[in-house]
This record gives C-alpha cells, structure tokens and sequence, in this order.
C-alpha cells in the first residue's frame, strides 16, 4: 500500500510521524469500507455458495456457512421443475435477444432519422417518444392487456417483447439521436455522393461511429428484459412460456412441491452470473449510459 | 476516417458552407425518407403507448369485468376509491414505504459516496461492489432475501440466534412492520449503487480550482461542503429525489416476491393493489381508475422535477 495521497497544498516527502498517522487512517479506511463492501457482497456469495451445496445441506437445520461438500445436485433438480430450466432458459434468452434487437433497430434508424432529416412532427414524434419514460408500465399494463389480446399478442413472447421494447425506446431513441448528432454529417454525404442511398450511408458509413451508443442500447435492453418480471407475470400465462424470474418465483411459492431453497438459489445464480459478467465486462458502456440517461434525459 | 474530399468537390461546390447550414444539406432535403427511418418508431409508440393510454381513460370511466363487455359508469370509479379500503391501504402504505426508502437511499449514499469518492488504492474496488447489486433484477434479490430470512433455516435467522440477539426465528415476514424493514433492507441494497454512481458523476463535474480558491481563503471542510458542494449537486440532488420517489411508488416485484402483500394485506402498494384488482378480481374499470390517479401523481411529480432542473441551464 502506498501511503503517498494527494496533499494537494502540502509537501509530498512525509516526516516520520505523518506517515504513521497517514497509514492508520489508511488502515481504519479499508477496514471500514471493508465491511461496507463485505454487507454489498455477502448475499450474492451465499446464494452461490448455497447452490454448490447437496439440496439435503442446502435445505438443512441449521443452515452449514460454507458447504461441507460441493455438489451440483440442486441445479440437476432444478432441470425437472416444471417444464424444466432448459424451456425457462430458453423462453428468457429469446425474450431477451427480441427486445435487444428490436430497440437496436428501431432506435438507430429513429435516432438517425431525427439526427439527419427535417420532416413534419418531427419534434411531436419525438417528445411523444420521451413521454413513456413518464408513464411506466405499470400504470398502463391493463390497456395494454387488453390491446395485446385484440391483437391476439397474448401469451406470446413475441408481444411481450414488443411491450419491453416500447418502454425501452425513450432512452434508447434519445441516445441514438445524440450519437448521429455528434459525428459529422459529411461523411454519410459523400457516400451519397458515391451512389449510396440514405440507408446505405447509415449502414456502411456512420453505423460503426456509433457503435458505442448501440452496445449502450443493447446493454440496457438486455439487463432490462432479463430481469423483467411484472411484465411476463401479466402477459404470459402459460406455463412452458414463463421467463426464469417467473419460473423461479413459482418455485418459492411451492408450485412445484414443498420449497426448495437450494434449487430456488442455483436459479438465482442462473439469472444473476449473466447480467454481472455483462456489467464487469461492459462496466465503461453502463455507466456511461447511465450517466447520459439520467443526468440528461 | 478521413473523407474523400475530391469527390465532395466535384459533386457540390459550395460544400463549405453545409457546415453552417445543415438544412440545405442533400440528405434533409428528402422529408419523405426522414419519415421512412422513424416509421417503426411511430408505429410502435401510436400501437402500444397513445392507443393504450386512451383505452386506460375510457376503462377508468367503465364498468369493466376481464371476461365481458364495458358499460358506462361516469366517474363511479373514482368516486369509490376514497372507500375502498384497498385501494387507501395501498396508498397509505406507499408513501410510507416511499418516505423511508427515499431517507435511508440518501442518508446511506453519502458514506457510500464518501468511501467511494476517495483518491485511496481501492476505492474504485468499493465503488464496483456497491453498484454490483443493481444490476441483479428484483426479483432474484428477493428470492435471496426470501431464503436468507426463511424460518426453516434462513441464514439471517440462524446469525442472529448464533449472536445471541433472538432465541429461534425473528420473523423476518411475520408483522407489517417486520415485513416493511425486511423489504427496505432489500430495496436499500438493490437500488443504491445508482445513487452512490450518479452522484460521483456529479462531484466529478465541479471544478477542482474551487476547491483550491477556498482553501487559500481559509475556507473550512463544512464551508467547502456548504458553498461550493451542495450549490454544484443541486440539480442532481433534486433529480436523485424525483427518481427516488417515482421508483417507489411504483414498487412491485418485491413486495410480490417477498411479502406477497402480506401478512394480512399489511404490505400491498399501488401497483400490487392495481394488479390485484385487475387480475384477481377482475375489476378493470377500478384498477384503470387507480392508474389514472397514479399517472398523474407521476406527471406531477415530474413537473415538479422540470421546474426544479430548470436552473441547471440559467446557472
């Protein structure tokens, strides 16, 4: 550890007894955003810990701190749930994966479109758009029940994605069109001038500048519809349709037999591994995304 | 990337200019291909945002069962919700729930946002960990929260019992109130990376000479925080607290997972209550007109947050 702060004022060579003064605040530092960190971390590490266990430790009294063995049995159990975790798997990664490209596409042609064009409504459209973020879902999901069943959208992962993706477009259109705005339009010009069509100069030309904006998007839609759960618990109501979250609050509320608290946590290490690895990997993205979104929008 | 500048010479001369004066550009010059791009986007927003948003008013003034047809019932529904003991449940229990959650999410960022804020080996280790959380949906946090707490072998009951606080289960779920502080522990930890993120965003943006001209002037830490800290992070402050609010009191998935609304409807939000109605009793029109309370609370709440960032610009 370096005790060498900044001492913005001050000399940066320490006599004797500052720098012993310094490591102790150092030291009480670390030990008390330590625990804090510890508070943040523990629940997920015991969850995993949990799932690792034999379902017998897992679901025994009292509970074992660190599994006495390690066993993969609760996520075999967790396979014969119901219709079973690979359709709940699959149900989820297909949601996720419709909304992500939906709101990829919709929002880079809208973005591009209000970045580069002059046309009628133009600013009605957009201030429509950014008017979801006031009303969320929740408020409008019995309307919505009733226009996705004239539609005959009911129970289908298809029409619950079209509703994620809606409540994804203000953010994602907003942010598209912020990202065209900001590379020059001289490129897609020349392209044009090249015998490229508007689309062609989006496509071939500014779609890379933009990619940043895009992973954002994708980013956001992906977590967003992955964690989801009011909207599938209303527009799916069958049961080899149901997302993990559902399928795994179903399991806590013993719909498939007495509660199962290890295989209730090896789903929960199913669900959660995904977005975190995805946040850790793509940290620089979210919280830039994160940042424009609420600091701007 | 650089452009091709002859063939932008030989194609429009004047080509200097487009810089200064967008609109004569090739591209704008073609309305119709603008509305062509954010088609999708208006067929989407007018199908499943205006359409639904009227159906929602109309409902609020029906009589409306899920498996029949609507008849008019003026402004019955909203009339009725003052003595519906539901619905003022719900209400009652929501801004309580909001109230508490918005004190502890702001009252804990600050050490959060102190520890994580420091130019210490480490702090951005301890920044990662608190927003780690927020990424994990609701409803899996729950289900940790519902195992850690359960009353079989819940490993909060069996710490506390170990460390000599309570002889067997506490009950984590057992009162309203227990359910309330087990829920707001749950919410705390979920939801506080995005305080502790947006407002190191915030102290990012002051200028850092300020510092240094107080400090020459003598100025002490509480005038530093008093003068310079809180004027620059108003703006975010009062946006932290708009989203504070609007999120929670729009709170489901937790109390759905976690509580059930229970014990003895102790712990039933708005939402929960409008689906509730929606759903179990099959009373859209109701549930629509509780929406629609709901709606405008948001929409004012928002106002208020325009009204209070407005001086972000003037400043």
């Amino acid at each position: 550890m370096t005790v060498i702060t900044r001492t913005p004022g001050g000399t940066r060579h320490k006599t004797g007894a500052a720098r012993v003064r310094s490591a102790a605040a150092g030291t009480g530092y670390h030990l008390f955003s330590g625990v804090l960190a510890a508070i943040f971390l523990l629940p997920i590490l015991w969850a995993v810990l949990n799932s690792v266990k034999p379902a017998a430790e897992a679901n025994s009294n009292p509970p074992t701190l660190f599994p006495h063995s390690f066993s993969l049995e609760n996520y075999q159990k967790l396979a014969t749930y119901g219709a079973g975790l690979g359709t709940y798997l699959w149900n989820s990664i297909a949601l996720s994966v419709l909304v992500v490209v939906g709101t990829v596409i919709i929002t880079v042609l809208a973005g591009y479109g209000f970045a580069r064009f002059q046309f009628r409504g133009k600013s009605l459209l957009f201030g429509t758009t950014l008017l979801i973020l006031m009303v969320p879902y929740a408020t409008i999901l019995i309307p919505l029940f009733i226009v996705l069943g004239r539609l005959g959208l009911t129970n289908s992962v298809f029409g619950l994605a079209l509703v994620l993706i809606m409540f994804q477009l203000p953010f994602g259109v907003f942010l598209m069109r912020n990202s065209f705005e900001s590379i020059p339009r001289e490129l897609e010009e020349a392209a044009l001038v090249d015998g490229c069509g508007p689309f062609g100069a989006l496509r071939y030309v500014s779609l890379r500048l933009v990619m940043p904006g895009v992973v954002t998007v994708a980013l956001f839609s992906f977590i967003a519809s992955w964690n989801e759960f009011l909207g599938p618990l209303i527009f799916l109501s069958d049961g080899s349709q149901y997302t993990l979250p559902i399928m795994l609050v179903n399991l806590s509320i013993g719909q498939y037999g007495a509660v199962d608290y290890g295989a209730i946590q090896a789903g929960v290490v199913i669900t959660i591994v995904p977005v975190l690895l995805l946040y850790l990997f793509l940290q620089r993205f979210y919280v830039s995304g994160l940042v424009n979104g609420a600091l701007r929008g | 990337m650089t452009t091709t500048p002859t063939v932008r010479d030989a194609g429009t001369p004047a080509r200097t200019l487009d810089r200064r004066t967008p609109r004569r550009s090739s591209l704008t010059a073609r309305p119709a291909v603008g509305l062509l791009f954010v088609a999708p986007l208006a067929i989407i927003v007018a199908i499943l945002f205006l359409v639904p948003l009227g159906v929602l008013l109309f409902m609020s003034t029906q009589n409306w069962p899920l498996l029949g047809g609507p008849t008019p019932n003026g402004l019955g529904n909203y009339a009725e919700i003052p003595s519906n003991a539901l619905f003022v449940g719900a209400i009652t229990f929501t801004l309580i729930y909001t109230i508490l959650t918005t004190i502890l999410i702001f009252g804990i960022s600050f050490v959060l946002v102190a520890v994580s804020n420091s130019s210490r080996r480490g702090a951005k280790f301890y920044r990662t960990t608190f927003f780690l959380p927020y990424v994990v949906g609701t409803a899996s946090a729950a289900l940790i929260w519902l195992a850690a707490v359960n009353d079989r072998n819940g490993v909060a009951n069996f710490l506390l019992e170990r460390l000599g606080f309570t002889d067997g289960p506490w009950g984590f779920l057992n009162t309203g109130g227990q359910a309330l502080f087990t829920t707001l522990t749950l919410v705390v930890w979920k939801f506080i990376g995005f305080q502790v993120i947006v407002l190191l965003v915030g102290l990012q943006a002051i200028p850092n000479e300020l510092y240094e001209a107080a400090r020459m002037d003598g100025a002490t830490t509480m005038q530093r925080l008093r003068y310079i800290t809180l004027p620059y992070l108003r703006p975010t402050l009062a946006l932290l607290l708009i989203l504070s609010i609007t999120g929670s009191l729009l709170a489901f998935d937790q109390f759905q997972v976690l509580t059930h609304g229970g014990p003895d409807n102790s712990t039933i939000t708005l939402v929960l209550a409008i689906y509730n109605t929606a759903f179990a009793q099959f009373d859209l029109g109701k549930a629509a007109a509780l929406s629609v309370v709901l709606l405008l609370a948001l929409v004012l709440l928002n106002g208020v947050q325009l009204f209070l960032l407005r001086d972000k610009d003037d400043r």
